[in-house]
Formats: C-alpha cells, sequence, structure tokens
C-alpha cells in the first residue's frame, strides 16, 4: 500500500475529509470522502455559518409555531387521541431536532453561498407565477411562448435565431402533446 | 409463487401497448441518466401527471423502467466525460475514465452494460422468489407493525442516505408534519387548513414531489448552468474482449450479490450499493493501487450494485408497501394515485399488476443492453446539447402537467412554493428526499399508530410487547444509536494512519457543469 498519496484537488476549496478510522473497514468511509470531494469541486463557495444559523431557525420556528397549533386542536390522551397528538408531537420532534442542529451545524460545509447568479432562478420563479396567473386567462399559448423566451435568451442565454425556434417548435409540441396526444384539458386560444 | 399468475404476468407485458410503455420509460431513463441536472426521483415526478391519462399496470411499466434506466445512462457519462450522469454512478469515474483515457472507452461501457444487466437480471430473480414470500409473511402485520416499519423506513432514508444526518432527519420531521395538513380522518377537525378550503384536503404528494423535485432542481440547474457542452471521448470498439470479460466476470458476480442485499435495505439504494461494490472489489484485489487507474473490475462491480440495487428496492414498496428510497417513494405515490395501496395484499388482489410490473424488467434490462451498446454514439451526440435548450421544456412539463391534474392554479402555485422550499434546501445544504419520502409515509405512521392505540386501549407498551413490532421498534433504538456506538468503538481502536486513494489529479477537462 506504499503507493498512496494525497490528491491533489485543484481549486477545490475544500479538502477531503480524513479517512478516520482502522485501515481495513474504511475503504468506504475513504471511497464516500473522495465521491463527497469529487462533487464538492463542481460546487459554488460555501455560504457559511449565517446559512446554517438561518435554515435551522426557520425550522425551530415552524416546529414551534406547529406544536403551538396542534396544541389548540386538541391532544386528546392515549386512549383517545385528540387531532392534536400526533402533529404536537412531531412538531416538537422538529422543534427539538432544529434545536440541536442549531447548535452543532454552525461549523457545517454542506450549504452553498448566495451570488447574483441566484437571480437566475428568482426570474425562472416570476416567469412561473406569472405563467400561472396568465394560463386561465389567455390561455397557455402567449404565456408558455413568452416563458421560453426569457428562458433560452434572457436566462441561458442562447442567440436570437434559436431562442425563436426552439419556443415556437416547444409550445407547438406541446399544443399537439396535450390537446391531441394525451386529450387532457388545457386552458388553450386556438 | 402463483406461476399462472406469473405467467400472467408476462402475457401482459408482451402486449405491444405495454412493450411500447416499457420501451419509452428505459429510453427516458437512459436520457435522464445521460443528462446532469434531472435524477430519476425528479423524473419521475414530473411525469406523475401523466400516469392519471393510462392504464395502472402500463403507468408503473414505464415508471419502473426510467428508475432502472437511468442506472445505464448514468455509466455514458461517468466513462466519457468523467461526470457522473447519476450518484450511483460517482465511484465508475475512477476507473472509468482512466480506461477512456487509454482508449479503452467502449471496453468499460460494454462490460458495465453487460454487467448492469447480470446484475438486474440476478436481482429480479431474487425479486420474482423472494417477494411473495416476504408479503406471504408481512400478510399479518397488523397496526401497529405497520406503524413501526414505516418510522423504520423514514428513520433509514434519513440515516443512511446522503448528506448531514441531522439535517435528513429534520427534513424527515417535517414531512411528517406536513403530513398532517388537512382534515383529520379520525375526527373531522381541519388542522394547519388556516380556513382555507384547498388545504382542507391535504396537501396533494404529487405536488410535493413536483415542487421539491421538479421545480427545486429547475431553479436551482438555472443557477448552476454556464457551462458549454462537452466534447466526450471518442468512443471505439464497444465490445469487450474474452479476457476483459473473464477479469471482470468475478467482479459482475459479487457487484450482484452486494447490490441486491443492500437494494433490499430501506434507505440503501444503488448509490450504497455501488461504494460498497467498488470498496469489496478494492479490498480483495491482489494490488489495489490498479483501482483508479483503469481496473476493469472497478467499473465492473459498481455498474452491477447499481442495478441490482435499483432492481431490488422494489422488493419492500411491493411487498411491504415500504417505499427504501427517494424514487420508490415517487412509485408508492403512482400507485395511491391510481387507487391502489402498495402492501403484502398486492400480491393476491392485483397479481397483474404485481407481476406485471415485475416481468416487465426482465423485457426492459434486455432492452437496455440491447439499445445500449449500440446507441453509445447517439447519447454522446445528446450531450451536445445545451442544458439551456432542455430548462424552459422541462420547466413547461412541470407546470402545466400540474395544472391538469385538477385543473387548478392553486395547484400550481403550491408546487412553486414547494419548488421554492426545495431549492433553498439543496442551497442550505438539507436533502429534499427524506422529507418526500416522510411526507408519503406520514398519513400511514399516523392512523396505523392511532389504531394501534385503539387495539391497545390507549397503553403504548403495546407497541414494545407484540413481537414483531417490538422486533422493529428494537432495531430502529439500534439505528438512532448506531453512530454512536461506532464513535465509541473508533476511540477505543487506534486509528490508523488516514489512506486516500491515488488517482491521475492532472485529469480534469471539466469546467462548470450541469
Amino acid at each position: 500500500m506504499g503507493d498512496h498519496r494525497e490528491p491533489a484537488l485543484p481549486a477545490a476549496g475544500r479538502s477531503t475529509p480524513p479517512a478516520a478510522g482502522g485501515a481495513e473497514p474504511d475503504i468506504l468511509a475513504e471511497l464516500q470522502a473522495e465521491v463527497a470531494a469529487d462533487l464538492a469541486e463542481e460546487r459554488p463557495p460555501e455560504g457559511g455559518p449565517a446559512h446554517q444559523v438561518v435554515a435551522a431557525l426557520v425550522f425551530l420556528i415552524v416546529g414551534l409555531a406547529g406544536a403551538v397549533l396542534s396544541f389548540g386542536y386538541g391532544l386528546g390522551s392515549l386512549r383517545e387521541p385528540g387531532p392534536g397528538l400526533w402533529p404536537f408531537l412531531v412538531s416538537v420532534l422538529v422543534a427539538a431536532l432544529s434545536a440541536v442542529l442549531l447548535v452543532v451545524g454552525r461549523r457545517l460545509h454542506d450549504s452553498e453561498a448566495f451570488s447574483r447568479s441566484s437571480l437566475l432562478p428568482a426570474a425562472g420563479l416570476v416567469t412561473f407565477v406569472l405563467l400561472a396567473v396568465l394560463l386561465p386567462v389567455v390561455g397557455f399559448e402567449i404565456p408558455a411562448l413568452l416563458l421560453c423566451v426569457v428562458w433560452l435568451r434572457f436566462l441561458g442565454g442562447e442567440s436570437w435565431r434559436s431562442t425563436i425556434v426552439v419556443s415556437v417548435a416547444t409550445v407547438a409540441a406541446f399544443y399537439l402533446l396535450f390537446l391531441y396526444g394525451l386529450h387532457i384539458p388545457l386552458p388553450h386560444l386556438l | 409463487m402463483d406461476i399462472h399468475a406469473f405467467l400472467d404476468g408476462f402475457a401482459l407485458v408482451v402486449q405491444p401497448g405495454n412493450l411500447l410503455y416499457c420501451l419509452i420509460g428505459v429510453l427516458i431513463g437512459m436520457l435522464i441518466g445521460v443528462l446532469p441536472g434531472l435524477g430519476p426521483a425528479a423524473t419521475i415526478a414530473i411525469l406523475l401527471p401523466i400516469t392519471y391519462g393510462i392504464d395502472p399496470v402500463s403507468a408503473l411499466i414505464m415508471l419502473a423502467g426510467i428508475y432502472y434506466g437511468a442506472q445505464y445512462g448514468g455509466t455514458i457519462t461517468s466513462v466519457l466525460l468523467r461526470l457522473p450522469g447519476e450518484a450511483s454512478s460517482v465511484v465508475t469515474v475512477f476507473d472509468g475514465f482512466a480506461l477512456a483515457k487509454q482508449g479503452r472507452a467502449g471496453t468499460a461501457l460494454g462490460v458495465a452494460a453487460i454487467g448492469s444487466f447480470v446484475g438486474a437480471t440476478i436481482a429480479i430473480l431474487g425479486l420474482t422468489f423472494l417477494a411473495p414470500f416476504v408479503a406471504g409473511f408481512a400478510l399479518d402485520f397488523g397496526p401497529p407493525e405497520y406503524a413501526a416499519l414505516a418510522l423504520l423506513g423514514v428513520l433509514l432514508v434519513a440515516t443512511i442516505g446522503n448528506g448531514n444526518v441531522l439535517k435528513s432527519l429534520v427534513a424527515a420531521a417535517l414531512g411528517l408534519l406536513l403530513a398532517t395538513v388537512g382534515r383529520d380522518s379520525f375526527t373531522g377537525a381541519g388542522r394547519f387548513t388556516f380556513d382555507s378550503l384547498q388545504l382542507s384536503d391535504g396537501i396533494d404528494f404529487v405536488v410535493v414531489a413536483m415542487g421539491l423535485f421538479g421545480v427545486g432542481e429547475i431553479l436551482y440547474n438555472l443557477e448552476e448552468r454556464h457551462g458549454k457542452p462537452h466534447v466526450p471521448a471518442a468512443v471505439a470498439n464497444v465490445w469487450p474482449s474474452r479476457k476483459d470479460l473473464r477479469e471482470a466476470s468475478g467482479a459482475i458476480g459479487r457487484g450482484s450479490a452486494i447490490g441486491f442485499g443492500l437494494g433490499v435495505l430501506p434507505g440503501g439504494g444503488a448509490v450504497l450499493a455501488s461504494l460498497a461494490a467498488y470498496a469489496a472489489e478494492k479490498r480483495r484485489a491482489k494490488n489495489p493501487e490498479r483501482f483508479g487507474r483503469g481496473a476493469i473490475e472497478g467499473v465492473a462491480a459498481p455498474e452491477t450494485a447499481n442495478n441490482a440495487a435499483a432492481t431490488s428496492s422494489f422488493i419492500p414498496l411491493l411487498t411491504l408497501g415500504i417505499p427504501a428510497n427517494a424514487s420508490m417513494a415517487m412509485l408508492f405515490g403512482a400507485l395511491l394515485i391510481l387507487g391502489i395501496t402498495p402492501g403484502p395484499q398486492l400480491v393476491n388482489e392485483r397479481p397483474d399488476l404485481f407481476w406485471g410490473v415485475i416481468n416487465s424488467m426482465y423485457i426492459g434490462n434486455l432492452i437496455l443492453l440491447v439499445l445500449s451498446i449500440p446507441l453509445v454514439g447517439l447519447f454522446v451526440r445528446i450531450l451536445r446539447i445545451r442544458p439551456a435548450i432542455l430548462a424552459p421544456i422541462t420547466g413547461l412539463i412541470t407546470v402545466l402537467g400540474v395544472y391538469t391534474i385538477n385543473n387548478s392554479t392553486f395547484d400550481i402555485f403550491v408546487m412553486v412554493a414547494f419548488g421554492v422550499i426545495g431549492y433553498l434546501m439543496k442551497k442550505t445544504g438539507f436533502e429534499p428526499g427524506p422529507l418526500v419520502l416522510a411526507f408519503v409515509l406520514g398519513q400511514l405512521v399516523e392512523s396505523s399508530a392511532r389504531r394501534s392505540l385503539v387495539i391497545f386501549g390507549g397503553d403504548p407498551t403495546g407497541f414494545v410487547t407484540r413481537p414483531i413490532s417490538g422486533a422493529i421498534l428494537a432495531l430502529l433504538v439500534v439505528v438512532v444509536l448506531w453512530p454512536v456506538l461506532t464513535r465509541l468503538l473508533r476511540r477505543v481502536r487506534p486509528a490508523a494512519a488516514p489512506v486516500v486513494e491515488q488517482r491521475p489529479a492532472d485529469t480534469r477537462p471539466k469546467e462548470n457543469v450541469r
């Protein structure tokens, strides 16, 4: 086993976690560490403790709110469980686990920082909501076409030519697929 | 085993319509396996609305095909691009890409395809004989056993899956909580409905799954996607030589066994199986330093194991009604939509579905073996499609698909909301898988637990004193305490020097992927 050395991880930002434990059974742990390091290379920079704390706090608040609400639904007894008993137990579990996470999870390295490119999913989200609002009003064709154009041209950086070709082809294909192929009623103009 | 039902299942599968759905399923599976980004769980989630329109058996055959087809497709990018299409093909990268650099990409792909076929077929044989037996055993299960079993399933998925265990447990607990939204089935009282009429029926599983897996991954990929298409290694001579096959045969055999065993366990599935099989080969090799430099066993073992595991993970779903991983949770949800509750009675009540799905896998894997080798060139060309072009298409399928379930824009909003949750979970290091799985099992856990309490007259010790539920709960305690125990053991044993596998570090042709 003399040939082993640390692999040089270029620009990974995160190093391979040390494979702890005995030599024999830990080829598996070692592999998992290597796979994790491998996947980490492709990911953007990590988010840091703020991400971890905020996430754990949100879960904690959800758990506490759930516990308060389900307490109001009535816990009943073990002989006759009320509608609130099970949600109460689960909410307490959510809150307790999040509280532990809040304490021990500050230094975890599995979050990702938000950056300027996080605006892309935000823009995508807006197009989804607009599609949902417009769908019952003007049918699916125009909003779907607009969604394609925005995603291809502005979010994807395609050329105008390929944007128009792909958008029109996609909407036409959906028209045929839903209305004629699957016979699924979808609000439509034509 | 009922041989007639088994043969009837085959008759069902070879009907042209079902063959077509099987073909469509495995092709979609291979395609998404090749394309990085969407995994099988997300794809099945996005396609769930389509299943409303077609026959249940055909729908299940197609969705199952997507799952095991993805295991084949993931290999191709691992070998040619050093870019695993699926998590279960990550270890294949080490030796697969090394082989490709030596001009033996074809050999690697050929051995992987043959190994996949052998592993899957052995696992289907195991499934065919074991599944009715397990289902027969589980017929005696009552509500206490189900409550314990479902809880164990949730716990195992959270602890064995990828990512931080505590975070997975938080996500799973949140899934259990979300499952309680809506009218309580025992008392009729509304819970977390906030006087909304739409919420009083509860949150639809399909909408949650499409949001967390589908929209979540689509949004996440939007952010990551700046890469150019990749130029894959040239592929010549896909057929492995006799010598290659002889070298790989042992690895294929062992990979089948490891994959089958780990696939049955809840939470195990294809990812863990591929890692374990690779580790096993490396451990028993005479000169382990060959691994990472183009050892054919390093491709054969994980690829065989992930297919065997993908197949055997159907056993807990079809016999106990407990999904073993996120993709199986999707199939569980699909069955519920179709009005079928998976469980031990499935083999007797719906033998057509039970044997139809199992037997379709024999055919599906044959199709995959026949297609995957000649079609390698085609799939390589698909890799040149820019991800930017696929993104709006998957986005539209998702949004329009969820609308068609109930003709409701409310569903779109709920799905998009869960999409945002899924995206934020990914950004903060939470896996959405345990949440979805817990959500789908949540009602089963609650109703079984409450029914058990009625049986026991309010005495919770009844769970422990019944032999089977007691044993399952004991196992649950072991799973919870396992990390603590191993940590204690490690502290007792002297730690050896950390050994990290060497591999050529200068060969990294990838920039930003996805």
